[in-house]
């Protein structure tokens, strides 16, 4: 069990709505600080690329977020709380190919529908709650091999 | 002299460096550090891009490279194998063919142009696309520098780098091959010697990254050979016609920025030169933000191999040349075409090892404390000027910091904030 006495790293970053510049940072910093870590490289590439994926959305569909990072030798966590418009219908979400996605956004390359079953496929444990028109918390959890 | 972990192609001269600072930017992988006014470098995070010899204004880093006297022949036979971007260091009318004359006057047995292999490489690689369904995109592997970026840095993305032969390789044991043949000697009894403008091939000879043989024997730097053959070129010369360089083509030129990516029939291409933009582009690629890029050429130097630093002309008259003969000899792809498929069907272009990625020392072999000494790092960061100055001797404050985690460096040695901290 990883109680929260294990918790021996936890950092917050924070993510702005619309930034598109500034996108993609957190991601990287926390993958440069899992390799830093010595993480298998396994490991570190699921972490980032479900936690650019989450990242990606609040840029497109939220106003912000806090992001909150924990590690531990067991496992990583990633909870991404944002304030938003939430998501009405979860399970909908979830599916391969769904998206509201305007055409500015599908320009830009996104808009796939591929994010949230991306997380889902990297991670561990992946925890998804929203309230429409407060926000969303999607937590991410990825084991580490011992 | 220092002992390396890794083989490089340069080392510092302590008495020449002035501890100016320069190189501490320069370094793309934060390898350099300054300590009591002297520069070394960390051997794991060196990759042997040559950033460093180019930004010292005092020519501390020294590049060693192997040279034409200094190396005793061999074998019996002494092959010259040019870089293509040894003709664009030549003004026009020097014909490439008037170039390999002039190898053999200034002392080589034979000579082997790599144009053919362009070709081949140029066609495995694009059977190669048209094949994969693994993770995009693919990313050239003909830069060591890159590949070696990419192993220390982004060790995900060696499964990107593409898994064929370089032409210079194909080259080389081609040369051996037919001149042992030809001459009923062993393969071991021919010197391949590459001509080249980069620093990183010279390492990547002695130490590829496939962790394999090269079949070249030594690298000798453009700017050594130069002076010898300019002169060598100068005068009339009524052999070339008696030399069988038949197999000119120039094309794919290889040398030269988004020269093979025109010929590879995919549309979705990125051509990038220079550590910083590399290193940009690889950042994005990491992040998966280049979904829809089939194929990537980066090469360290800026506008390609023609930028290395041991070439003797300046880049940009060096590329104008480039086109020019690009544009005079064509490549010669569709006459190939048959046989490379046929080669690449057979395995003849596929590397024997995969690329894997370079093992760093991590900040502690135990992940909890590994994990603490990240915390203690971040705490340190936090208490730094973050203006990335420099005067401690690494490169940014977060390198300082690490250094101090790591043992390395004084919390003291940061003079900014100890001067803060008087007031
Ligand atoms: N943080 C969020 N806030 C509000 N809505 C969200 C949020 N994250 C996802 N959504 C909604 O869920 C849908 C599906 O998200 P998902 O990430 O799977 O695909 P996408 O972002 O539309 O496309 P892709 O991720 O492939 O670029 C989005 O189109 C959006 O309507
Ligand atoms: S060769 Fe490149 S990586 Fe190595 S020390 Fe010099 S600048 Fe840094
Ligand atoms: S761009 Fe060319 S010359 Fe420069 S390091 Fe890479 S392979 Fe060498
Ligand atoms: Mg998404």
């Amino acid at each position: 069990m990883t109680g929260e006495r294990d918790i021996v790293l936890k950092e917050q970053f924070s993510v702005t709505g619309r930034d598109f510049g500034r996108a993609g940072s957190v991601s990287t910093t926390i993958k440069s600080m899992l390799k830093q870590i010595g993480f298998p490289p396994d490991v570190v590439r699921r972490v980032a690329i479900a936690t650019y994926e989450a990242e990606m959305n609040v840029v497109v569909y939220a106003d912000r977020a806090t992001v909150t990072f924990e590690v531990t030798p067991a496992a990583i966590t990633v909870t991404l709380e944002d304030q938003g418009r939430g998501i009405a219908d979860i399970e909908q979400a979830m599916r391969e190919g769904y998206s509201t996605a305007t055409d500015e956004i599908r320009e830009m390359g996104f808009g796939a529908g591929m994010g949230l079953p991306n997380i889902k496929k990297n991670s561990d444990d992946l925890e998804v709650t929203s309230e429409v028109g407060v926000g969303t918390i999607v937590r991410i959890k990825v084991l580490a091999p011992q | 002299m220092a002992t390396y972990k890794y083989y490089h192609a340069h080392e510092v001269n302590q008495e020449a460096c002035h501890g100016r600072m320069k190189c501490l930017r320069a370094c793309p992988t934060d390898a350099i550090r300054v300590k009591d006014g002297k520069a070394h470098f960390i051997s794991e995070l060196c990759v042997d891009c040559g950033e460093c010899i180019t930004a010292c204004p005092h020519g501390a880093f020294v590049p060693l490279a192997d040279t034409l006297e200094g190396t005793p022949r061999k074998g019996k036979l002494r092959v010259a194998i040019p870089s293509p971007v040894l003709y664009s260091q030549f003004p026009s009318e020097v014909s490439p063919r008037r170039i390999l004359r002039g190898l053999l006057q200034i002392g080589f047995d034979h000579v082997f142009d790599v144009a053919k292999a362009c070709d081949w490489a140029t066609l495995a690689t694009r059977s190669y696309l048209k094949e994969h369904t693994g993770r995009w995109p693919i990313i050239s592997s003909f830069c060591p520098a890159v590949v070696r970026l990419i192993q220390v840095k982004y060790p995900e993305l060696t499964e990107n780098v593409l898994p064929l032969q370089v032409p210079r390789e194909m080259t080389a044991r081609e040369a051996k091959r037919k001149l042992a043949r030809e001459n009923g000697i062993s393969e071991s009894e021919v010197e391949a010697v590459y001509i080249t403008s980069c620093p990183a091939k010279v390492v990547s000879i002695r130490q590829p990254a496939e962790g394999t043989k090269s079949a070249l024997d030594t690298a000798i730097a453009i700017s050594e050979i130069y002076p010898a053959l300019r002169e060598a070129v100068s005068e009339p010369d009524s052999k070339i016609k008696d030399e069988l360089f038949d197999d000119i083509t120039y094309g794919p030129g290889w040398s030269s920025l988004g020269a093979i990516t025109g010929l590879l029939e995919t549309k979705r291409w990125i051509a990038v030169s220079g550590m910083s933009d590399v290193t940009k582009l690889l950042d994005d690629i990491e992040n998966s933000k280049l979904r829809n890029v089939e194929f990537i050429e980066a090469a360290a130097c800026l506008g390609g191999c023609i930028g290395g630093s041991l070439a003797v002309e300046n880049v940009y008259v060096a590329r104008s040349r480039t086109i020019r003969l690009a544009q005079k000899f064509g490549h010669n792809i569709a006459r190939h075409e048959h046989r490379a498929e046929r080669l690449y069907r057979s395995g003849f272009f596929s590397i024997e090892s995969p690329i894997a990625p370079r093992a760093l020392s991590p900040l502690d072999p135990d992940i909890a404390r590994a994990i603490a000494k990240v915390k203690e790092r971040d705490e340190i960061y936090a208490s730094l000027p973050k203006i990335d100055c420099g005067a401690c001797g690494s490169p940014t404050c977060m390198a300082f910091a690490e250094d101090v985690v790591k043992g390395y460096a004084e919390l003291s040695a940061c003079v900014v904030g100890a001067a803060r901290a008087a007031h």
